[in-house]
């Protein structure tokens, strides 16, 4: 019987073979934390152990209230930077990075074949280069600091077979709502989801980004797409070790398979409070907003603000909307100055952030006050998530988002595009 | 053995209306996340919730961010379980490192009802509500020992102890 993926990768870490359901102890390559490390190095330290045991394998990127909004927060910031040169720890991002989910992947930590953990829930994103890569919690994290190990569980696995092409106005971001809206917020619980396809091996790495990182809204425990020689050409000069590719069997066994055609697909919206709350964007159009997001680890990178962009062009976003821009990096937002996409949000009326987490945890930069509506192109939309429990968050494509801005509530991109025609 | 009152709620309680984000650098001392426990769902929770009081609720409860403080807001809050149809995976690492039980069962959410007093016998596997007695299926052998140890810290310190 053939392997899936996450077994041939948890099996190749223990050294022995591994069934779904089974309690494996790995030591895993990376682990990533961000501003919750000081919180994470407090825990460490009530362990009695003193030195990290393994300092080169962690990685840091200060990410989530960057620069610090508050006298707390650079408390907090200045507590993990003690702490980094007290531990010797050589993968240390500051501020001016950017999302930690990007930095990490940028810098070339997100390798194929890897196991890698973080003490955030969208760890998943590097599944994207091939690796198994899951969330844990702080204790966890602080665990593996002191003992450079962690249990998992061997996940039952799930495919996701997808052909066809996006229909004008249709992006990667409707398709992973789509899957939301279809299988719920539990549908992949403790799964490792496969995605594969013709449609999925054509899907830019930015994108396939973007589905790993929204499998963890489906409940997955990481989200898998096979390397090929974009995922290679990319990490060419940045690969921070070696790796070894590991593809799943064909023959591999699959607790359940779901098939998607893209072209059937339309824009869709999460409505709140519920990722899995999807309906087709032409269902809530209408629908009045006082505030629109475009960016985050979710879609924030180059391809996505240029989407948006070319929507703006030339167009002014609604006099009763702020758009806020986040790019999930600082070499994000270098690539979209040169290429001109700042320069065209900003003439459109937004207003560019520097790259972090800003409103998207309900921390600073763009919080929402009560009754106020924002579409967004994060990844989660619930009560309270941008800070305010009485705001509603519309989760949608950077498409939709844009098309929103300009008309002052949520629109179809599709009828702007046809307009523009 | 614990007996208590239900909280009950719906699917898909996230982290986010558990312990909001906003309150993820500012709320840092243990002894004060109890405080904001349930905040964005049920106002009333973190000032009536007593001691040994049970949440019972929909699937995936725990859904969202790893933060570990909605695990530690509801353990400190002395919530003595929850039960619950499926949770979050990362929600139940926390649960489980906190030394919060929780007990993954479909059928005793169907029928205990909110405000009802139920007891929980953890070694025989029971609970006692709705005037039946469901059956629960046992944690994996490390992820009890994990709780029985109070946690995962107090855990690897008996561990690095013993291999001193």
């Amino acid at each position: 019987m053939g392997k899936t993926f996450a077994e041939k990768a948890l099996a190749k870490k223990v050294h022995k073979e591994v069934i779904p359901g089974e309690i494996v102890v790995v030591e895993p390559e990376w682990l990533l934390t961000h501003d919750n490390t000081s919180a994470i190095a407090k825990t460490f330290k009530s362990i009695g152990v003193s030195k990290v045991r393994y300092p080169d394998r962690a990685v840091i990127v200060l990410d989530h209230c960057v620069p610090a909004a508050t006298e707390q927060y650079a408390q907090n910031h200045k507590a993990v930077r003690e702490f980094v040169k007290e531990q010797g720890i050589r993968h240390f991002f500051d501020i001016n990075y950017g999302v930690c989910h990007q930095v990490f992947c940028e810098e070339g930590f997100a390798l194929p074949g890897a196991v890698i953990l973080g003490s955030d829930s969208h760890t998943n994103t590097y599944g994207a280069f091939g690796a198994l890569a899951a969330g844990i919690g702080r204790s966890e994290a602080a665990a593996i600091y002191a003992t450079g190990e962690m249990w998992l569980m061997v996940p039952e696995s799930m495919k996701v077979d997808v052909r066809g092409r996006f229909p004008q106005g249709t992006h990667a971001k409707d398709l992973a709502l789509r899957i939301l809206g279809d299988i719920g917020a539990d549908g992949a619980l403790y799964k490792s989801m496969e995605f594969t396809g013709e449609a999925m091996k054509a899907l830019p790495l930015s994108q396939r980004m973007m589905l790993a990182n929204m499998s963890a809204e489906m409940g997955a425990k990481n989200g898998f797409f096979a390397p090929d020689e974009h995922t290679l050409a990319y990490l060419k000069e940045r690969a921070k070790g070696p790796y070894e590719v590991i593809l799943p069997d064909e023959d591999a066994r699959y607790e359940s398979t779901l098939e998607y055609d893209l072209s059937v697909l339309v824009p869709y919206v999460a409505c709140p409070h519920s990722v899995d709350n999807v309906k087709p964007v032409t269902e809530v159009q209408g629908k009045t907003i006082h505030q629109a997001l475009l960016g985050t680890c979710t879609n924030g990178r180059l391809d996505d603000l240029s989407v948006a962009a070319e929507l703006l062009k030339g167009r002014r976003i609604h006099p009763d909307v702020r758009l806020l821009v986040f790019p999930a990096s600082w070499k994000v937002y270098r690539e979209a100055i040169h290429h001109g996409v700042i320069d065209t949000l900003i003439e459109s009326g937004a207003v560019v952030m520097n790259p972090g987490c800003g409103p998207c945890l309900g921390a600073h930069e763009g919080v929402l006050a009560p009754g106020e509506v924002c579409m967004s192109s994060a990844n989660r939309n619930f009560k309270g998530r941008m800070g305010c429990k009485e705001g509603e968050i519309y989760l949608g494509s950077p498409a939709t988002v844009a098309a929103s801005a300009l008309a002052g509530k949520i629109a179809d991109p599709r009828e702007l595009l046809a307009a523009a025609r | 053995m614990i007996k208590g009152k239900v909280w009950k709620y719906g699917d898909n309680v996230n982290t986010d209306v558990i312990f909001p984000g906003k309150y993820t650098y500012t709320v840092t001392e243990r002894s004060e996340m109890a405080r904001y426990a349930l905040e964005d769902l049920d106002p009333r929770f973190a000032k009536e919730v007593k001691a040994g009081d049970i949440i019972v609720a929909g699937k995936n409860f725990g859904c969202g961010s790893s933060r570990e403080q909605a695990a530690i807001c509801l353990k400190l809050s002395g919530v003595g379980a929850i039960i619950a149809p499926s949770f979050s995976r990362i929600f139940f690492r926390n649960a489980v490192n906190e030394g919060l039980p929780l007990i993954t069962t479909k059928e005793a959410p169907q029928h205990i009802a909110d405000k009802e007093e139920i007891e929980v016998d953890f070694e025989k596997g029971e609970i006692h509500g709705a005037g039946k007695t469901f059956g629960f299926p046992p944690l994996p052998a490390n992820v009890m020992e994990i709780m029985n140890d109070g946690g995962l810290i107090p855990h690897l310190k008996k561990k690095l102890k013993d291999q001193a």
